[in-house]
C-alpha cells in the first residue's frame, strides 16, 4: 500500500509519521507543499504540526497552498485521506471536513496521554479495531477544541460519522473526560463518503512499546487490508 | 558626532574601558564602532569577569570532542554519533517580558545545537520564580511556561525534563535557562573558526530589525525601577521561521559548502562575524546596505547592534553559492553574500560605498578586558539546629507540608504545556530523575537532567557547588545511564561586589572538585552576572545540565515502584543532616547552617555500584535521595505508582525527624525483587557500599510502622493540590 505525507512550512509531525507507515510496512513517500501534482497513493496523510506557524489560524494557510487542491482531487475520487492533529485542522479549512477545531477550554497548550473510544469500527480507518474499544493515546494541541453546527451534528452521530470520542479509562464519556472542551467529547470524525478521517489525538506516536504502547497499530493495520 | 561620558556610559562601557579602545584604535572611535566595543565587551558576551576562573574548569576527557568556546559542547556517545548540547540564561529578559524572553531563550540555545550540524532532539529548563505569594510570580510563571512552550512545541522539539522553583530571592530578578541536546554524526560536526581568504560571507535567516539593540548590554546591568522602559529590547521569537531555517541549515550541512558557520545571538550580526574572523585568524569585510532589513531606513549601528531572531552567518566554500541559494530558497528564507574574508585582520563595515567603521578583530575579541575582581571567601554559619528547642510535629503533618509545597508539589500543570512526545523517541518524560531519550533508529538513548540547589550554595558556595554536580550525577544514574558530560548555567549577582565574586569563585571551585573526581567534565556553558535589583543579589545559582549514555536501552528505569512486596534498600549512610534542609525550610521556616557533607569517594562509589546493579537488572526501581529527604523520596516513588511502602524505625538513630527528613548526599533508594536480594547484597558488601534494608513495598498504604499510615491516594491528592489552585 501507498502513502503520501504531505509537507508543509511548519509541520513537525511528518517525520514521526512516516516512521510509523514504514514500520507499518507502507511503502510512503514525502510531498513538498509547492508540489502540483501527487505521486499515485493509496493513502494521503496530513501530518501534525505547526504549518506555517498557525499565522492567521491553525491551518488556514495550508488549506490554501498548492497541493491541497491536488489533496481535494485525489479525496473526491476517492482516495483514503488522514488528518492528524494540525492535519485535522487544515482540513476543516480546506472544507473537506466540516467543523471547526476552537482554542482548548483551559486556554492552554495541552499535552498529555488520554483515552479515546472507537465509535465506528467499521470503516477503512478502524476495522481492525473492535466496538467501544478503548485506547490510550497521545494529544498535543493547542486547539483542538472540536465546533460544529447543529445540523452538522445530528449527522454526525446518525450517519456514524463519529471517529473517536474522549473518555476515561474506564470508557465513560463525561466532562472529566474531556480534556479540551470539544463538542460531545468527539476526537475524530469521518466524512459522509468515510474516506477522510479527521484526529486530534496521534495514532503515529502509538505504535512502539518503549516510547508508549501499541494502540495506534490497529489504525494502520485497518488502512492496509 | 562627538562621543561624551554619558554615551559611553549608555553603553555599558567604563570610562576607563574607553581609554582603553582608544589606545587600540589609536584614536577616538566613531558611535557605531562604540556599538560595536560595547557589544562586545561587556559581560555577557566577552566574560570579562568570569574567565579567569572559568579555566580551572576540567574541559577534558576522553569522551570528549569539543569542550567550551565553540557555539556547544560535543560529546562522543560511541558508534558515529555525538550529542552536543548546551544551556543559556535568558534571565533579564524574561523578568521584562516572560512570554517573549523565554521563547527566545528557547530559540537562541537551540541555534546554538544545530549552528554545529546536530538536529535538536531534546530540550530542558531550569526557571526559577519569586515567592508564589508576590504579586508578579504568577504572571511571570504563566507567561515564562508558554513561552518555552510556545517555542518548543511549535519548533517540534520535545521538552522533556526541567525544575521549577520558587524562592523569595528571584522575586525581583527571575532566573530563566533553557538547555538543547542535539544529535550529530561525529564526522558533520560543524565550527565557527573561518579559514581562506575572499571567501563568501552569508546571511541566512529572517531580517534584521530595531529589536534586541543592546540585549546583551541589558543582560550586563543590574534591574532599577525604570527596568519595564527596557521592553523594547526584547527580542521577538518567531519558531516558525526558526523551523525552516533548522531544516534549511540541515540541509546544507549534508555536503561540504560550508567552511564555517555561527548564529547570531546575542549582539547580533557584531559577534557571529568577529567571532568567526577572530577564531580563524582573518578579517571580516561586510556591506551593510546588503543586509536584509525588516525596517525602513535602518542604520549600520542598528544593524549591527540589532538582535533579532532565527539568523545564521555562514562563510561557504567558492563556488557553493548557487547551490545553497536553492535550499534557502526552497524553505522562503534569505539567502544574501553581505561580504567576504579578508587578510587585513580588521572588521570594515561599509555602507553606501563608504567605509563606516573599521576595527582590528583583535581589539574587539582577545584584548578585550579582562578582570581579576576582587573577591572574598565566604565564612560559613555553622549554626546547628537544636530539634528540641524547636515545636513539636507530626512526621504525617511535616511530610504533608513538603508534598503540598511549591517546591515539591507536581508539577504538571507545566509539563502538560510542554509537547514532550514529538519526534517519537522520547522513553521518559519529565517527573522522573532524569528524562529519557533515544537516538532516533538505534538502541541506545541518553539520560538529562537539570538541577540546582541556591540554598545549599548560599549557605557555603564550595560545598554547594560539589553538590549540585553530585545531584545531577545521581540523577542520571538513577536512571540507568553513565554519566557523561555536564554544561552550566552559572547566575550569579554583581560581580562587581566582593562577596558575589567570593561565591562565584567558591562555587566554581566545588563544581570544579566534583567534576574532576567523577569524570565528568564540563563542555559547555554561560555565565550570568548581574542578577538583581537595586543592589540586592539572587542567591547563587550554578544549574548544572548533565547528560548520560544508557548503551543498549531496554526497558527505562524510573523511580515508581513496581510491584508489591518487593525489598527495598537505602543505599549510603543516613547521618540526619537538617541544616538547610526543606524540612526545616516548609515547616518553621529556618534556613540556617551549613549544608550537608559530599563525600566526593562514596558518590562515586555508590553510584557505580548501583549502575552495575542496574545493568545486571537487578532494580525494579529507583530514586536519588535529595531536598526532603528519605521520607519524600519514598513517597515520590509512591505517587504516581499503585504501590505505597511499609517501613520499619531506624535501628541506630534515634530522631526520627533527622532520619527520615536529612539530606545526606550520596544516597538511592532501590526496589528489588526479593529474591534476588542476596546477590545484590553480596554485591553492595563486596564493594564497600554503605546500605540498609528498610521495608518493603505493600498495596494501597504509606506506611511508617507505628507513626504514620496514609493512603496512596491522599498522597497523590497532597502533591497535586497546589498547582491547580495557584
Amino acid at each position: 500500500m501507498k502513502s503520501s505525507v504531505i509537507v508543509f512550512p511548519g509541520s513537525n509531525c511528518d517525520r514521526d509519521i512516516a516512521v510509523a507507515l514504514e514500520k507499518m510496512q507502507f511503502k510512503n513517500q514525502m510531498v513538498w507543499h509547492k508540489d502540483t501534482s501527487l505521486p499515485k497513493t493509496d493513502l494521503i496523510v496530513i501530518p501534525g504540526g505547526f504549518s506555517y506557524g498557525d499565522y492567521l489560524r491553525s491551518g488556514a494557510i495550508a488549506g490554501k497552498s498548492l497541493i491541497i487542491d491536488e489533496v481535494i482531487k485525489a479525496a473526491d475520487e476517492g482516495c483514503l485521506v488522514l488528518g492528524i492533529c494540525n492535519g485535522f485542522q487544515i482540513l476543516t479549512e480546506t472544507g473537506l471536513l466540516k467543523g471547526t477545531l476552537l482554542r482548548n477550554k483551559n486556554l492552554k497548550f495541552i499535552n498529555k496521554d488520554v483515552h479515546i473510544k472507537v465509535i465506528n469500527n467499521q470503516t477503512n480507518f478502524s476495522k481492525k479495531y473492535k466496538k467501544d474499544q478503548i485506547l490510550k493515546i497521545n494529544i498535543a494541541h493547542n486547539e483542538g477544541n472540536f465546533f460544529t453546527d447543529k445540523t452538522h451534528l445530528e449527522e454526525l452521530t446518525k450517519e456514524g460519522l463519529i471517529a473517536f470520542k474522549y473518555c476515561d479509562e474506564k470508557g465513560n464519556v463525561s466532562e472529566e473526560s474531556n480534556p479540551n472542551g470539544s463538542l460531545e467529547n468527539i476526537a475524530g470524525i469521518y466524512n459522509s463518503k468515510r474516506n477522510i478521517l479527521g484526529m486530534m489525538p496521534h495514532p503515529e506516536r502509538m505504535v512502539d512499546e518503549l516510547t508508549s504502547n501499541k494502540d495506534g497499530v490497529n489504525l494502520f493495520s485497518s488502512l492496509l487490508n | 558626532m562627538k562621543i561624551t561620558n554619558q554615551i559611553i556610559e549608555k553603553h555599558g562601557l567604563k570610562l576607563e574601558e574607553f581609554k582603553i579602545i582608544k589606545k587600540l584604535i589609536k584614536r577616538e572611535p566613531n558611535l557605531l564602532e562604540l556599538g560595536v566595543f560595547s557589544a562586545m565587551w561587556n559581560e555577557h558576551c566577552s566574560y570579562k569577569s568570569s574567565r579567569i576562573h572559568l579555566k580551572k574548569l576540567p574541559t577534558k576527557g576522553k569522551q570528549v570532542i569539543q569542550g567550551p568556546g565553540e557555539n556547544a559542547g560535543v560529546i562522543d556517545i560511541g558508534d558515529d554519533d555525538a550529542i552536543i548540547f548546551k544551556i543559556e540564561s535568558h534571565n533579564h529578559p524574561s523578568f521584562i517580558e516572560p512570554y517573549q524572553g523565554a521563547a527566545t531563550g528557547v530559540g537562541g540555545i537551540l541555534r546554538d545545537v544545530f549552528t554545529m550540524g546536530a538536529r535538536p532532539i531534546a530540550l530542558l529548563n531550569s526557571i526559577h520564580f519569586g515567592s508564589p505569594k508576590h504579586p508578579k510570580t504568577k504572571s511571570l510563571l504563566n507567561g515564562v511556561v508558554s513561552g518555552i512552550g510556545g517555542y518548543g512545541n511549535c519548533i517540534g522539539i520535545p521538552t522533556v525534563a526541567g525544575e521549577t522553583k520558587f524562592n523569595e530571592t528571584y522575586n525581583e530578578n527571575i532566573l530563566v535557562n533553557a538547555m538543547a541536546v542535539g544529535h550529530a554524526k561525529k564526522d558533520k560536526i560543524f565550527y565557527s573558526k573561518a579559514k581562506g581568504i575572499n571567501k563568501s560571507v552569508v546571511y541566512v535567516g529572517s531580517k534584521t530589525g530595531r529589536d534586541g539593540i543592546h540585549g546583551a548590554s541589558m543582560a550586563s546591568a543590574e534591574f532599577d525601577e525604570n527596568s519595564e522602559e527596557k521592553k523594547p529590547t526584547v527580542q521577538v521569537g518567531d519558531p516558525f521561521t526558526e523551523k525552516l531555517l533548522l531544516e534549511a541549515c540541515l540541509e546544507l550541512m549534508k555536503d561540504n559548502s560550508i567552511i564555517s558557520i555561527q548564529d547570531m545571538g546575542a549582539a547580533g550580526l557584531t559577534s557571529s562575524s568577529v567571532e568567526m574572523a577572530s577564531k580563524g585568524d582573518l578579517g571580516i569585510e561586510l556591506d551593510l546596505e546588503k543586509v536584509p532589513c525588516r525596517e525602513e531606513n535602518m542604520t549600520p549601528y542598528e544593524m549591527m547592534l540589532s538582535e533579532s531572531q532565527e539568523r545564521m552567518l555562514i562563510i561557504l566554500e567558492d563556488h557553493k553559492e548557487k547551490n545553497a541559494k536553492k535550499i534557502f530558497d526552497k524553505w522562503d528564507l534569505d539567502f544574501v553574500i553581505i561580504g567576504k574574508t579578508t587578510n587585513t585582520n580588521n572588521l570594515t563595515l561599509k555602507f553606501k560605498n563608504k567605509i563606516v567603521g573599521e576595527i582590528p578583530i583583535e581589539a574587539l575579541a582577545s584584548k578585550a578586558p579582562i578582570y581579576d575582581r576582587k573577591w572574598s571567601k565566604r565564612k560559613p554559619q555553622k549554626n546547628e539546629i537544636n530539634l528540641k528547642k524547636l515545636k513539636k510535629i507530626k512526621i504525617e503533618d511535616a511530610l504533608i507540608k513538603i508534598l503540598s509545597s511549591p517546591n515539591h508539589s507536581n508539577k504538571s500543570w507545566i509539563t502538560d504545556q510542554f509537547d514532550q512526545n514529538v519526534m517519537c523517541d522520547t522513553v521518559q518524560k519529565s517527573g522522573s530523575d532524569a528524562a529519557i531519550v533515544r537516538i532516533h533508529n538505534k538502541d541506545k538513548a541518553i539520560a538529562v537532567s537539570v538541577d540546582s540547589s541556591a540554598n545549599y550554595c548560599k549557605s557555603h558556595p564550595i560545598l554547594g557547588g560539589k553538590q549540585i554536580v553530585c545531584e545531577n550525577w545521581r540523577n542520571l544514574i538513577a536512571v540507568g545511564a553513565k554519566p557523561l558530560a555536564i554544561t552550566n548555567c552559572l547566575n550569579f549577582g554583581n560581580p562587581e561586589n566582593n562577596e558575589i565574586m567570593g561565591e562565584f569563585a567558591e562555587c566554581l571551585e566545588g563544581i570544579k572538585q566534583a567534576c574532576e573526581f567523577l569524570n565528568y567534565p564540563v563542555v559547555s556553558g554561560n555565565v550570568s552576572f548581574y542578577n538583581g535589583t537595586n543592589k540586592k543579589n539572587i542567591y547563587p545559582t550554578p544549574v548544572i545540565g548533565g547528560v548520560g549514555l544508557i548503551k543498549k536501552l531496554s526497558k527505562p528505569l524510573n523511580h515508581e515502584f513496581k510491584k508489591e512486596n518487593s525489598t527495598l534498600v537505602l543505599i549510603g549512610k543516613t547521618f540526619g543532616h537538617l541544616e538547610q534542609s526543606c524540612f526545616l525550610r516548609e515547616n518553621y521556616s529556618i534556613i540556617d547552617g551549613l549544608p550537608p557533607e559530599v563525600n566526593l569517594l562514596n558518590e562515586k562509589n555508590n553510584g557505580e555500584n548501583l549502575l552495575n546493579l542496574i545493568e545486571k537488572n537487578y532494580i525494579l526501581s529507583s530514586h536519588d535521595v535529595s531536598s526532603g529527604g528519605l521520607i519524600t523520596a519514598l513517597s515520590e516513588m509512591s505517587i504516581g505508582s499503585n504501590y505505597g511502602v511499609k517501613i520499619q524505625k531506624p535501628k541506630n538513630l534515634t530522631n526520627l525527624m533527622k532520619y527520615f527528613f536529612g539530606e545526606d548526599q550520596a544516597r538511592y533508594i532501590i526496589e528489588i525483587d526479593t529474591k534476588n536480594l542476596p546477590k545484590v547484597e553480596k554485591i553492595l558488601k563486596d564493594n564497600d557500599v554503605y546500605y540498609e534494608n528498610i521495608g518493603f513495598t505493600q498495596k494501597d498504604h504509606f506506611e511508617i510502622e507505628g507513626e504514620l499510615k496514609i493512603s496512596t491516594k491522599d498522597l497523590f491528592k497532597i502533591n497535586n493540590a497546589w498547582y491547580n489552585s495557584y
